[in-house]
């Protein structure tokens, strides 16, 4: 049997968390629902949002899911790729940030 | 201002899918593909439609002729300007005046193409119907405008005739733009929408109205009209000073060259499970099919346009101008295929963009 971890076609079967853990996973489906609904941000933004985190998560459902989306919803190619970058520049931020606690940490150990 | 093609018309190419035959064939899992769907008539009958039937005719659109100066790679007409033969004669056009002067629920006179601007009986029919008290639509691509001396004043020849101009622009940015279109198709239409501003066309008080029409550059279904319509005003507002009335947003349906992009580009099975899975039974009373009588340019009639391209005739005793039967027509039961879920899906699909 061809073992991998990834199976594009299992993207449909997400609702099938549902069948071990029924109640729960309603009610995380029903919220996810009504966050990419139009609110105080536009159904556009927020899929660009999600599109971002797919990556910072590299999650690959996520990425194709978001990436057919972002279409629907009329972003194009510049907006997607900009919403990488940021989602991009925040990871890397993220980790440089944390030098500063590095740097604190040598010069309290150092003379 | 030059266009460059990226391809030729399927008929040019000699390709199987010009076969309407072939075409339909395929939307039933028995050429090129073995994906199968439910089937839309079973489809709409679980919903009660066993026969669905039209409502008053109000709308004639008539398709005058396949020749267009673009070669568009979603087209379902399979139009360009290898398309020379296909265009509709002047004793036709005078059939279409003569039943379109004679049904009193026509109001709307829909000339599409090809560009039909192209077609060299196209003033003289757009003023005849105007005698006649009926609105015009014309389903222009914008570019034909600016392609060549004798057609820049266009915008002056449909203000002057009040007509509705009706434009393809698939995006506010080149690159989807030309993708879809042709290279140069964006910078070209956005000259000619400064053109037909310019006479008035868009702007409020004049009852000049230009309408757009979206449609997705690829294997997507299209965003809701009203989120499409802000974006797009406010981006051609902004980086181009452009005013329209209103945007149509149109799902590209699985035939002609747009099968050919689907079935190419391997997404022809996932496109056709989107289509299906967002069947939407509120948009089946709306359907364009139900008001409307489309005409081929050698004059038969079909129920609509995608029907007309994969040559599925209307189910009526006269199947063309000569033999047109008002009565017979209202009794028809309209011809579906898997093809109408492309209308059917979301908020639908029609001529005029969103159904429900």
């Amino acid at each position: 049997m061809e073992k991998k971890y990834f199976d594009p076609a299992d993207l449909k079967k997400f609702g099938n968390i549902t069948e071990w853990q029924e109640a729960m996973g309603k009610k995380f489906f029903d919220w996810y629902g009504e966050v990419f609904k139009e609110g105080a941000l536009t159904e556009r933004e927020k899929a660009l949002i999600a599109l971002a985190v797919a990556h910072a998560e590299a999650c690959p459902y996520c990425i194709d899911a978001y990436s057919s989306t972002c279409l629907e919803k009329g972003a194009d190619e510049e907006q997607m790729m900009e919403a990488i970058h940021v989602a991009a520049a925040i990871k890397g931020g993220a980790t440089l940030v944390n030098g500063v606690q590095m740097m604190n940490h040598v010069k309290k150990l150092s003379m | 201002m030059a266009i460059k093609q990226r391809s030729k018309s399927l008929k040019s190419r000699g390709d199987g899918l010009s076969d309407t035959f072939f075409q339909l064939q395929v939307l039933n899992g028995k050429q090129a593909t073995d994906a199968q769907f439910p089937k839309f008539v079973d489809t709409i009958a679980s919903n009660g439609y066993t026969d669905l039937k039209p409502v008053p005719l109000e709308i004639f659109q008539i398709n005058i002729g396949k020749l267009c100066n673009q070669t568009c790679a979603h087209c379902h007409v399979d139009a360009g300007p290898d398309r020379k033969e296909e265009n509709m004669d002047k004793a036709t056009l005078e059939r279409c005046l003569d039943i379109i002067a004679s049904v009193p629920s026509i109001h709307t006179v829909d000339i599409t193409g090809g560009a039909p601007e192209m077609n060299p009986h196209f003033r003289w029919f757009v003023a005849e119907v105007r005698k006649l008290g009926k609105k015009v639509i014309d389903r222009c691509n914008l570019t034909i405008v600016v392609a060549n001396k004798k057609y820049h004043d266009l915008p002056d020849f449909l203000a002057q005739h009040q007509v509705q101009v009706v434009s393809s622009l698939p995006y506010f940015s080149k690159s989807r733009t030309d993708s879809q279109r042709g290279d140069g198709v964006f910078e070209a239409s956005i000259q000619a929408l400064k053109m037909l501003n310019a006479v008035g066309y868009g702007k409020e008080g004049t009852g000049l109205t230009l309408d757009l029409v979206y449609n997705p550059s690829g294997a997507f279904l299209p965003a809701s009209q009203e989120t499409l319509q802000a974006e797009f005003k406010r981006q051609l507002k902004r980086k181009y000073a452009i005013d329209f009335n209103s945007l149509y947003a149109i799902t590209n349906l699985p035939i002609s060259r747009f099968l050919d992009y689907l079935l190419q580009s391997g997404n022809y099975a996932e496109y056709m499970e989107k289509l299906v899975e967002a069947y939407n039974p509120a948009t089946v009373d709306g359907l364009m099919c139900r008001n409307t009588i489309s005409v081929s340019w050698d004059g038969y009639l079909y129920d609509c346009d995608f029907n007309q391209m994969l040559d599925l005739k209307v189910a009526a005793k006269g199947q063309h101008l000569n033999d047109f039967d008002i009565a017979s027509l209202q009794n028809r039961p309209i011809v579906l295929n898997q093809h109408c879920y492309g209308c059917t899906a979301g908020a639908g699909s029609s001529c005029g963009g969103e159904i429900a």
